[in-house]
């Protein structure tokens, strides 16, 4: 049911992709894993860096929301600093999402919390308090793991 | 219900809490009195029939009539917002059943509170799906000729086999009825019965229901489910959250399952809701493992392992690094010299601080053993009962056929049986109470009642256990001791609920 819908999305976004953001299927032959590239927004200390973002989607797709994590590893109070990277969105909670919500607007809305984090919905607290109380520290410390991590 | 009433008036004259009561009963219903009675009638014959203290009003409800309920408030709703029902119905739900806020706060902002509700402001049309030209579904981007649609008043269509597996999601795989939103991205419009009705499929519709039926129990404070596996009842009951300090609110489901309308656990009496969860907390914590372990052992000096002494005397040698230590003042053992078996250094120890703390876990471990034990013991063998209550139809059976009584006749060992039960099910919870309690005057009164009651109860169960020839000769033995039993167990609880209606009694921890 659902893969005529994935099919519609990828071709959308391969035709005219969000500012800043590139797909592509991680295996030509599974429409559910996805491969996206996102460009660190001007203005927030991840630019200039390309960051790996794996989305994956489930059987039930668009009935189910879709997962978002982070391949690159980045410092941010809204993605966990571990090895899975994984993204907490308010709006990929199975009772929040629509089936009528869009990919291409899981991945602006991930693309704006790097310009803007949510300190209070944060799976990283020591982050997110350091956000609110030392933005020049946190500021620092994320273009320093941009330029380790996201810079090929 | 008039002698209710009566005795009402005169148990608690000048008290507040209970006239509270009596003028919520009136909201009730006027079908009360007959189903409380019905709950209660297995005493009839024994005590009075009038409401004890510790006894409150409820009624129960099928799930019939927990429909019926839902309905008359929605068709009220309906026609004094004029609005049509499945409307209304949402309108309640959102307000959590409160009407008299709901209706105000609709009357105040109609526009904003139907918003809100996820409703709109236009009723017009009766739902039908339909097939558009040209149309593409925004879920499934089928684009078909024939495709059916659907869309609620807020215009967001889809195809039908979408909008069908949607609503199936929601309320299969999470439950979900009561708040169904729209499939369309970020629109709040409620899913209404009739736009369910005409899309999903008998049997889907029928957990709707039952899940609406479910919310609808939740949301009320006045109504809980019973608790009871399988159980379908909900049970109606004024008593307030705020009133848990003053009163145990017991009560009985037509399944027979007695359970505390306050926290749903099995009948608590005479203990309040928020001792028996310290209680059970209590027992289930480690802490008096710990405590335990504390007052009984000691570490080796060397290796730190927990050494139990068992008897025998104090000189020690650890079975794991040899290390040999005297118990009493764990100091090495060689520095004892010669008085081998009595270490004189202890009594000059400066450790006197060290002993105080031991001594002072010593004896709250010993008091909450000693309410333990016992409510441990009225717990095992409240089982024992349960498998005895199993024992007591095929009793009864042999009875009939061995001595010639009828069926009727041999009903006094079923009585005798659940009464047995229900003493042994307060008796253990009174150990629990006494646990909790600070002494005052009135605490040797409950005592002397605890003890009446533990000493019919085991003179009963003696007598219970009789072999079956034997018993047709006690059968007024055991329909006086099992009257006896009751009897204790009434004054018991009556003497333990007033006393906290009047907040008589004094605690040693703060709830």
């Amino acid at each position: 049911m659902g893969s005529k819908r994935i099919a519609k999305e990828l071709a959308e976004l391969t035709e005219s992709p969000p500012e800043g953001i590139t797909v592509e299927l991680a295996n030509e032959s599974d429409i559910y894993q996805w491969k996206v590239y996102m460009d660190g927004p001007e203005g927030s200390p991840y630019h200039n860096g390309r960051f790996l973002v794996k989305l994956s989607l489930p059987t039930e797709y668009p009935f189910k929301p879709p997962s978002v994590s982070f391949g690159t590893k980045i410092y941010h109070p809204n993605v966990t600093n571990d090895d899975k990277g994984s993204m907490c969105l308010g709006m990929l909670r199975a009772d929040e999402w629509k089936p009528s919500s869009k990919i291409a607007a899981v991945l602006e809305f991930a693309r704006q919390l790097l310009v803007e984090p949510m300190p209070d919905d944060a799976v990283e607290g020591r982050i997110a308090e350091q956000y609110k109380n030392d933005r020049a520290r946190y500021d620092e410390i994320a273009r320093e793991w941009t330029r380790k991590y996201a810079m090929a | 219900m008039e002698s209710d009433d009566d005795f009402m008036s005169v148990a608690s004259s000048g008290d507040d809490f209970l006239d509270t009561q009596a003028s919520d009963d009136e909201s009730l219903g006027e079908d009360f009195g007959d189903d409380f009675d019905g709950g209660f009638s297995k005493d009839k014959d024994i005590v009075a029939t009038s409401r004890k203290p510790y006894e409150v009003e409820f009624k129960v409800l099928s799930p019939d009539d927990i429909d019926r309920d839902q309905n008359q408030q929605i068709n009220e709703v309906s026609s004094i917002l004029s609005l049509p029902p499945e409307s209304s119905a949402i309108l309640l739900r959102y307000g959590r059943w409160n009407r008299e806020k709901l209706i105000e706060g609709y009357m105040d902002h109609p526009e904003e509170t139907l918003e809100e509700a996820g409703l709109g402001t236009n009723f017009e049309g009766t739902p039908k799906t339909e097939v558009i030209p040209g149309f593409v579904c925004d879920i499934c981007c089928e684009d078909g000729d024939n495709l059916e649609t659907y869309a609620m008043r807020c215009g967001h269509r889809f195809c039908v086999d979408c909008y069908r597996h949607y609503l199936a999601q929601k309320i299969r795989g999470e439950g979900e009825a009561a708040r169904i939103e729209c499939p369309g991205d970020g629109c709040n419009m409620i899913v209404d019965s009739k736009s369910l009705s005409l899309l999903v499929t008998p049997a889907l519709k029928d957990r709707y229901y039952t899940l609406l039926q479910r919310t609808y129990v939740d949301d009320k404070e006045n109504l809980k489910w019973c608790p009871a596996p399988n159980c379908e009842y909900a049970v109606d009951c004024s008593v307030k959250q705020r009133d848990l300090r003053r009163i145990v609110p017991t009560v009985q489901c037509n399944c027979k399952h007695h359970f505390c309308f306050g926290c749903t656990l099995n009948d608590h009496q005479p203990a309040p809701c928020q001792l028996v969860k310290m209680w059970l907390k209590k027992c289930e914590d480690d802490s008096e493992t710990a405590n335990w372990i504390s007052a009984n052992t000691k570490e080796c000096p060397r290796c730190h392992s927990t050494i139990e002494k068992n008897g025998g005397c104090n000189h020690m040698t650890c079975r794991k690094c040899k290390h040999e230590f005297c118990w009493m003042c764990m100091g090495l053992w060689s520095e004892h010299g010669t008085s081998w078996y009595n270490c004189n250094r202890y009594e000059e120890k400066s450790g006197s601080e060290a002993r105080t703390a031991q001594a002072k876990s010593r004896a709250s471990l010993e008091r909450y053993l000693h309410y333990y034990n016992r409510y441990a013991n009225h717990e095992q063998s409240a089982k024992l009962d349960k498998d005895l209550y199993l024992k007591t139809e095929k009793k009864m059976t042999s009875l009939q056929s061995q001595s010639g009584l009828s069926w009727i006749e041999v009903q006094f060992l079923d009585t005798a049986s659940q009464a047995l039960q229900q003493c042994r099910q307060t008796l253990k919870w009174t150990y629990a109470f006494a646990y909790y309690l600070a002494r005052n005057n009135l605490t040797e009164i409950f005592e002397d009642n605890q003890k009446d009651l533990e000493l019919a109860v085991e003179n009963l169960s003696e007598m219970f256990e009789k072999p079956v020839p034997e018993l047709a000769n006690l059968k007024v033995d055991i329909l006086d001791k099992t009257a006896y039993c009751n009897k204790r167990r009434v004054i018991l609880l009556s003497d333990t609920a007033e006393n906290l209606k009047n907040g008589e009694w004094s605690f040693n921890v703060e709830w």
